[in-house]
Formats: structure tokens, sequence, C-alpha cells
């Protein structure tokens, strides 16, 4: 059970629907490892759920429906699609063989492939990311591998970044981080991790552009607002 | 038999007095009801009957009450009445699509709807796609089974969620719908609030405190 979780803000924001896309990647690859935190999302959900019937209605035209109707009719008559009247098809399967079930759905289904089919880069001895195609704009998306024992170099970051251990470990002066843990780091933590022993650890990283601690998702995480 | 008894489960949702939106006797609805929130069971068995029994009847009641609420949702996101209802009606048809994998075990028929409804939205309005945990993911870590056995019952918590929602504070209820219904970062509430973001943070910080113990109350 991960030990370092999202903040309820941030499940709520999930929830509502306004957190950019690299976070809301983030907060799903937790909530898969995090029963806790994925029972807090859809408690979000539910009241987002009693919110939407609360909201006064505004009418549709009388033609609605049998606008719907017609639109599922038509298609069934159409070439294509099967059958639009019947039920959805199950979603494709994903290759699950390969990847060994330590990469949640969601992220496996950005990665389209094997994780050693990445297009790994090393940046220095022991350390190698692999970009994630997301159109996060400012934000960059990216896996982290780093080999048993590696201690990553000093560092500090020019923005927020958040960081989801997804196998392996490491440990910084903010503690021990292991599967399913989030950390979040903004730009006056002085973080230098090191790798457990044992296997590699792999995390998934998000990061805003340096110095822009107003960037997509330090508007949420911003350290100098207090609560 | 499985139709019977979905049958019967419809028939025998309880519904408040005075309440007749749809039920038994449904074709015309009473528009002057449709402000009224509908007992969620009743609700979960209009979305089962789609699911298993492709019932156009009960999407038809479905669709009635949850269409102009949908499509209200929207425009407060910043649709504009056409797009609007093109999303309802791509929002409805996802509902009668994937009815089927409706659980009421694991959620309201408002909550799976506004779900829907919010990634339509998000697609739309963002352009972005939207990332959700899969529940059959074999890398899912699953609740251990006496939390499982505490989490209280979707119809339950709804109805609860609804009370609760009556007892914050106006300003508390007010930031709650702004942050559910608004594509905002709570900066930018604070922003057209002219509250302090610290503030914002706090007051909606105690109003889903005070919700989430009413959730966990009488238990």
């Amino acid at each position: 059970m991960p030990a370092h979780h999202l903040s309820d803000e941030i499940l709520m924001a999930y929830a509502a629907g306004s957190l950019p896309e690299p976070l809301s990647l983030v907060v799903v690859s937790h909530v898969t490892l995090c029963p806790a935190c994925r029972a807090q999302m859809e408690t979000y959900e539910a009241l987002g759920g009693s919110l939407i019937e609360e909201i006064a209605p505004v009418g549709l035209p009388d033609s609605a429906l049998s606008d719907i109707f017609a639109r599922l009719d038509d298609e069934a008559s159409g070439p294509g699609e099967a059958d639009p009247w019947g039920r959805a098809p199950a979603r494709t399967p994903a290759d699950h063989r390969s990847v060994d079930g330590s990469v949640p759905r969601p992220l496996r289904d950005y990665l389209g492939q094997d994780l050693s089919a990445l297009n790994w880069r090393s940046v220095i001895r022991g350390v190698e990311e692999a970009e994630i195609a997301l159109d996060g704009g400012e934000v960059r998306t990216r896996l982290m591998r780093i080999q048993p024992g590696v201690a990553v170099p000093k560092h500090t970051h020019g923005g927020e970044e958040v960081t989801l251990v997804l196998t392996g470990g490491y440990s910084d002066a903010g503690g021990h981080y292991a599967r399913g843990d989030v950390q979040v780091a903004d730009p006056t933590v002085d973080h230098q991790p090191v790798a457990d022993p044992g296997e590699p650890c792999l995390c998934l990283v998000i990061s805003d552009a340096p110095l822009k601690l107003t960037g997509p998702i330090g508007r949420w995480l911003n350290p100098f607002i207090t609560y | 038999m499985e139709q019977a008894a979905n049958v019967a489960i419809r028939r025998e949702a309880v519904l408040p007095d005075s309440f007749t939106f749809g039920g038994v006797a449904r074709v015309s609805t009473a528009p002057e009801r449709v402000n009224r929130k509908a007992d969620p069971r009743y609700l979960a068995g209009l979305l089962n009957a789609v699911g298993r029994n492709r019932d156009r009847d009960a999407f038809a009641e479905l669709f009635q009450y949850f269409g102009p609420r949908v499509k209200a949702y929207l425009m407060r996101q910043g649709a504009n009445e056409a797009l609007a209802e093109e999303l309802v009606q791509e929002s409805m048809i996802m509902v009668w699509r994937r009815a089927e994998s409706f659980d009421v075990s694991k959620s309201g028929a408002s909550t799976w709807i506004f779900t829907i409804a919010r990634n339509k939205r998000i697609d739309a309005l963002r352009r972005e796609k939207r990332p959700e945990y899969d529940p059959d993911d074999p890398a899912l870590v699953p609740a251990a089974v006496e939390d499982a056995d505490a989490m209280v019952e979707a119809a339950q918590q709804s109805q609860r969620l609804s009370v609760a929602i009556k007892t914050l504070s106006k300003e508390q209820a007010d930031l709650v719908k702004m942050a559910y219904f608004e594509d905002k970062a709570h900066g930018r509430i604070a922003e057209e609030t002219a509250l302090p973001l610290g503030t914002v943070k706090s007051r909606l910080r105690l109003a889903l405190g005070h919700l989430r113990k009413a959730l966990m109350e009488e238990q």
C-alpha cells in the first residue's frame, strides 16, 4: 500500500475534470496502485454526480430524443459499425504479456509498446529516460529508469516535478518511495534520490518548464501558497 | 428471468410521494417536475434496463431527466448552446452503448453519467485525452476486504451527499460548484471571486471535510 499520496485537492480536481492531462495521468496511475486514493477519487466523482442532478436544467429541443434514436438507426443501416444499437465493443486488449502488469493500464496506453522498445536516452551512467508522447503544452512527461543503488546527482528543480514510482524504489531526504508512491518536488527541494538495491527503479515523472511556478502543474502544487 | 426481475426492480422503485416523473405511467414527463431530484435506485434501474434489455423507454426517461442537466453543465463550462446540444447527444449515445458496463455496486447512475459528460467536455472543449483507470487492469491493487465492506453503497452515498451539500454554507457550496462546473484551477477561482487563494483553498478543504464526514457517519 503506498505511503505517499496525492492531496485531496488534486483528487477532487481530477474528478471535476480540471486537471491538465499529464497530471491526470499521474492521478489514474496512482489510484490504480492505491485503493485509498481510488475510493477518495470516486467519492469526488459521486459529488459531481450529485451536483449535476442539482444544476438548474436547460431545456432541449423537442426533437432531441428522436434525433438520437434517428442517429442510432441511421448508423445501424449504414456501412461501418456492425450494430450501433448494440453494445459498445470491448476495449482493445492491451498487450498484457509483454508488460507484466508493472505499468498501470492507462499509462501503458500512452506508451503503446513494450518498455524495452521505448526510445531510452542515457542521462548519466545508470539513469535513463524516455519521453512519453503527450500533448502537455509546457509540461514534460517521461519515464525514468534508475539502476539499483545509483545516486542521481544532487539537483534542484527549475519547476514543479511530480514523480510516481512504478517499480523498485528510492530514498532521498524526504523519505523512502516505493511502488505507487508519489513525490511532489518543488524548486526549493534539494533532491538527491538514491535508488534501492535490487531491481531498477522505474518512475513516471512530469515536470513544468523551468521557472514556471504558475505553470500547468505548479498552479495546482505551488508550494508558496500555504493552506 | 433476468428481464422479469429487472422490470420488477423498476416498478418497485420507491419514488417520493407526488413524484410521477417517468415511472409506470411514463410517456409524458411533467416538465414542472424536472427540477426534482429522482430516486437514485430508480435511476439505476433505468440504466440497468438499458444495459440488459436495450430498453428504449427506459432510455427515454433517462434522457428526459439527464439531458437538460448535462446541457446545463456543458453550458456552465463554456459550450455554446449548439455545441452543448451536440455533446448531450454524444453523451447520451455513449450512455446507450456503455449502459451494460454500469455497475450499481460501484457508482450511482448520476455519477456514471456525470463522468461520461465530463469526459465528453474534456474531449471537445479542451481537445485533450482523458486518462482513466481501468477496473480490470491486472496492475490494479484491490482494496482490502474490510475496506470494501465499509464502503457505503453507491445509492446511499448519493443520497447522503445530496443531504450534506445542503448543509454547506452558501460560500462553501458556491466554491464547490465552481470547482465542478467551471474548468478552472483554484487560482483562477480566487481571481474571479476576489478572494485570496489561501481562503479559496481553506474554504474548499472545509467543505470537502464536511462532506466526507457526512459520508462516514451513520455507518
